[in-house]
């Protein structure tokens, strides 16, 4: 993959309680891939990057089985919505919402996530 | 009712054929099984089974794939079946029964369901030892059992089961011979100029075959064991083996015996009730009976509609007054692979009948048809291409609706047109052997909804005898399903509109690369320019990694846009687990491995702490690493020789093998490097599922390869090739796609096979449901790939060319990669931190997933990592 100068000196921050948390460089997200991130909390954070530049970031446990996985899920769109398949068993999330897409009854928390 | 009071009415039923069967399950439809006590008794020592398909036991069935009697239906309707105990004597003024057994049962009612006896011509030494019929299972073991030791075979009898006797002799690697007494072959359904396009493709294959003689003796060692044959011409042919088929005789001995009338060529007479015109207690069905038109039917069809009339008399249900008065001997066969069929008044003895014929010797084609003088198609006969069968049998006894030459005109010649089954009228009968008619199965799609045809099959029976009519079923039920408005999208997904294998033509012949420009090109209009989904991404990845060499991208699954459509398992080449570890699988080809390398993998496993496990595949699974110790545990492996096994992958997984030849007494090739050689060359190749192969060295097929999507068994000649194999949650039995190959042509043909899969499969379809949906099934793939009727062969083998060219070991690459590396950590801020909610507690001396861990979800890092076993 090969990142345009300007954007190379971009960090992915996160908005937490006591401001905004610095994760990582930008040039780690691959375009339609996420990772993996731990707050200082011991909590856990997937961020996502899609096709069109924009981050995502989301709670990174899968409510349906428990495991902190959901960084390596697929993401995709749907009628323009992004989403994240879990690589467990394939239930859909929406990045914006954390709304679960198979079960109305689920949802996970999002974050608000930036590249500066 | 017959029944005296307080005492259950008994129903008798001497014999337990494909008819008896059938007449069983009526009874248990009609609900009389429940208010009668019923008896079987079945002379063969196994329960019904089917002798349509009989000679598919020397591809590869099994007698219990062949079987038809479900023994819970037996038990759920108490149904005393007695196998291996024939009726020997009836007595019908007591009404009763005597078995072999010496058990007596008393009748109200007895059916009898004989069947017939293969007739064996009055020759000398007709009994000597090397003689055989083809009629049951038993005859087809002994059979085989024989032909072990010899190198010869003649069959007396060109008919149909003559062919198939035949064929199978060729099969079990014997020269084999057809004498026919008749002029030319399938004298019943075919003309002269049939026999003639017959005769010309059948020698083809290497069978021998006399026409116009007949059998004067067969001739015999010193020991009394068959040596060759004299014939009526005055010439002898030498063979070791003699199967007699020329034809079958009713078995109407037991009804004889006890004084019921018979023809004069045999048959038990009955009325149109099936009833015996001697006596009212007592009903014949199936080929033992003489109908009430005076012939004896010798085909299921008939058969069936005869149990079903019975039934229903016995049930004396006045709501449904069924009668059998004669029969449609219309048939439909593949013989050695040559279609033949014939059907209404197939050899034009109507009057003033006209012939319209269309004959190519060159490519074996004979198809005539039978016209009246007011243009109604009153039969016909057709060779060596059978598909318009259903829709003609379908129009006959009427004027179809266009002109009759072009109905049997190739495609392409003149005026051909196709006419679909869509054409034909409600009543038109779609399944002969279960007498089923169009208006039934639409009603199957329409009223019961069915959607797919082995829900229809399953709602309706058609299609669930001899199977000639499944593609009909299958181009009825996608028209009525679309004809009621069920859009029937069969799309990928809501990304693309293409199916899988439309796909894969695209990314072929426009040598596209990249997923972005697929989806924006070919993508549905609201999903262009977007982000696809977790169905087409890793479906599409899958596809560029099958054809990366031919379309110009990187053969490794992680470069680029790529990794970007990989599920989790290929992005980290390891398996997930369910509380986020990994499994590592090192490739051990065929099996075979080193003590040196058992050490390597133990130690590995001792050190990381991973749990092991022997797996189905002959290799070693380790469980329980953490994402970022993935790669340190390759750079060993990889060190140490070891390769990817593409565990994770929908990619070949292994190619099992029995030990052979080698050591093995029984062992006839050497199935352990053929196992190795073939992982080899298909290790990383990317599929729409996976793939499992494996390599048996006898027949006793200790590797267990029929249950393989490519399974190979060694004979004294070569290899056997099977495929569609699967074992699994809807197990299936491979089925045999070719014979005695070297090792050349056995590669050649996996070859073929395999991107023929990999070209038309859809994603996630396995070989086994890959090979019950295509068109045309078995003998479509075979056709492609044996015959290449597609002119694609070439094309096949290359692309695998390139595949094997351009392999590379994924792991290696990846762990000289350092961008890549840079992956492989749970915290892309915390690189040197373990995800806490992977822990593991001891079972049995090794590791478990610590699960209650999980459904805490969060604990502080420390917590975690003490309560969890010593990593």
């Amino acid at each position: 993959m090969t990142l345009a100068p300007e954007t190379t000196d971009l960090k992915v921050q996160l908005q937490l309680a006591d401001g905004w948390f610095t994760v990582c460089d930008l040039s780690r997200l691959l375009p339609g891939r996420g990772v993996a991130a731990l707050l200082p909390d011991g909590s856990q954070v997937a961020l996502f990057r899609d096709r069109a530049g924009k981050l995502y970031a989301v709670d990174n446990r899968d409510p349906f089985g428990g495991a902190a996985v959901l960084s390596r899920g697929l993401i995709g769109s749907q009628q323009g919505r992004p989403f994240v398949a879990s690589p467990l068993l394939k239930q859909r999330f929406d990045l914006e919402s954390g709304q679960c897409l198979d079960d109305e009854t689920v949802s996970i928390a999002t974050y608000e996530v930036r590249a500066s | 009712m017959t029944a005296t009071l307080g005492a259950t009415p008994t129903i008798v039923l001497v014999g337990h054929g494909m008819v008896g069967q059938r007449f069983l399950e009526a009874l248990a439809e009609r609900g009389m099984t429940a208010t009668h006590r019923v008896v079987v008794l079945c002379e063969e020592p196994r329960p019904a089974y089917d002798r349509v398909a009989l000679t598919s036991y020397f591809s590869g069935k099994t007698p219990e794939d062949l079987s038809m009697t479900d023994m819970a239906f037996i038990e759920e309707h108490g149904i005393e079946l007695y196998v291996g105990d024939p009726a020997e004597t009836v007595d019908r003024e007591a009404k009763r029964v005597t078995a072999r057994s010496g058990q007596v049962f008393e009748y109200d009612t007895l059916v009898l369901a004989t069947g017939s006896y293969p007739f064996v011509p009055p020759v000398p030494n007709k009994d000597a030892e090397g003689c055989f019929v083809y009629r049951t299972i038993e005859d087809l073991l002994a059979i085989e059992e024989y032909a072990k030791t010899r190198t010869t075979g003649a069959v007396v009898g060109g008919g149909l089961l003559g062919l198939e006797a035949a064929g199978a002799l060729k099969g079990l690697g014997l020269t084999s011979h057809i004498v026919e007494f008749a002029p030319r072959l399938m004298p019943v359904q075919v003309d002269e100029g049939g026999g003639a396009a017959l005769l010309r493709t059948i020698e083809e294959m290497g069978l021998s075959v006399h026409t116009g003689v007949g059998t004067q003796e067969i001739v015999v060692d010193s020991e009394g064991a068959v040596t060759g044959m004299k014939l009526s011409d005055g010439s002898e042919l030498a063979t070791d083996l003699v199967v007699f088929s020329a034809g079958v005789r009713p078995r109407d001995q037991l009804a004889r015996d006890c004084g019921l009338t018979v023809g004069e060529r045999g048959g038990i007479t009955v009325d149109d009730q099936c009833r015996t015109v001697a006596d009212p207690h007592v009903f014949a069905i199936g080929e033992c009976a003489l109908a009430s038109d005076g012939r004896v039917y010798g085909l299921v069809a008939p058969g069936y509609e005869q149990a079903e009339t019975a039934a229903a008399t016995i049930a004396a249900d006045e709501t449904e007054q069924l009668s059998f008065t004669g029969a449609d001997l219309s048939t439909k066969l593949k013989l050695l692979g040559v279609d033949v069929a014939s059907f209404g008044d197939a050899h034009g003895t109507a009057e003033d009948c006209l012939d319209v014929v269309y004959s190519d010797s060159r490519s074996g084609l004979y198809k005539k048809l039978v016209i009246g003088r007011d243009g109604t198609l009153l039969g016909g006969i057709l060779v060596g291409d059978a598909e318009a069968y259903g829709t003609l049998k379908a129009f006959t006894g009427s004027v179809p609706p266009v002109s009759p030459e072009s109905l049997v005109l190739p495609a392409g010649a003149g005026e051909s047109v196709q006419l679909g089954p869509t054409a034909l009228p409600d009543d038109a009968i779609i399944c002969s052997c279960n007498n089923v008619r169009k208006g039934t199965i639409r009603g199957a799609v329409t009223e019961h909804n069915c959607t797919t045809v082995p829900e229809v099959k399953k709602c309706t029976k058609a299609g669930t005898t001899c199977g000639s009519c499944v593609k009909v079923l299958g181009q009825l039920v996608t028209a009525e399903l679309e004809a009621s408005g069920v859009e029937v999208d069969k799309g990928l997904c809501g990304c693309f509109s293409q199916t899988r294998e439309e796909l894969y033509e695209i990314v072929l012949a426009l040598r596209i690369n990249t997923y972005q420009d697929l989806l924006d090109r070919y993508g549905r209009d609201g999903a262009r320019g977007g982000d696809g989904c977790e169905i087409c991404k890793p479906a599409v990845g899958s596809i560029i990694a099958s054809l990366a060499p031919t379309i110009g991208a990187d053969g490794y699954v992680l470069d680029g846009e790529q990794a970007t459509l990989q599920d989790t398992n290929d992005h980290f080449l390891a398996n997930l687990q369910k509380n986020g570890s990994y499994s590592v699988v090192p490739r051990i080809p065929g099996g075979e491995i080193t003590p040196e390398g058992l050490i390597v993998i133990g130690e590995i496993a001792r050190d990381f702490g991973l749990y092991t496990k022997i797996t189905g595949g002959q290799r070693i699974d380790m469980f329980g690493a953490r994402v970022e110790q993935l790669p340190l545990i390759w750079t060993r492996l990889v060190d140490a020789g070891f390769e990817s096994g593409h565990a994770y992958g929908k990619s070949l997984r292994t190619v099992k093998s029995c030990v052979g030849q080698t050591w093995c007494r029984y062992g006839v090739q050497d199935s352990v490097r053929m196992a190795i050689d073939l992982e080899l060359r298909y290790r990383g190749l990317r599929s729409p599922h996976k793939l499992k192969s494996a390599v048996s060295g006898c027949a006793r097929e200790c590797a267990e390869a029929q249950s393989k999507d490519f399974g190979i068994i060694a004979t004294a000649a070569g290899w056997n090739l099977y495929v569609g194999g699967n074992g699994g949650a809807t197990p299936r039995h491979a089925d045999l796609l070719a014979q005695d190959l070297t090792d050349t042509e056995l590669i050649k043909l996996i070859d073929r096979f395999l991107m023929f899969y990999i070209r038309t499969a859809d994603r996630l379809e396995r070989t086994s449901t890959w090979l019950e949906r295509i068109p045309g099934g078995l003998d479509h793939v075979r056709d492609v790939v044996v015959e290449d009727s597609l002119g694609i062969c070439e094309e096949l083998e290359s692309l695998m060319t390139d595949h094997v060219a351009h392999y590379a070991d994924e792991w290696a690459t990846t762990i000289n990669d350092p961008e890549k590396l840079a992956r492989f950590v749970s915290f892309v801020n915390a690189p040197d931190t373990p995800d806490p909610v992977v822990g593991f507690v001891p079972e049995r001396d090794q590791i478990k997933p610590d699960l209650p861990l999980l459904s805490i979800g969060m604990r502080p890092a420390e917590d975690v990592l003490e309560g969890s076993a010593q990593r």
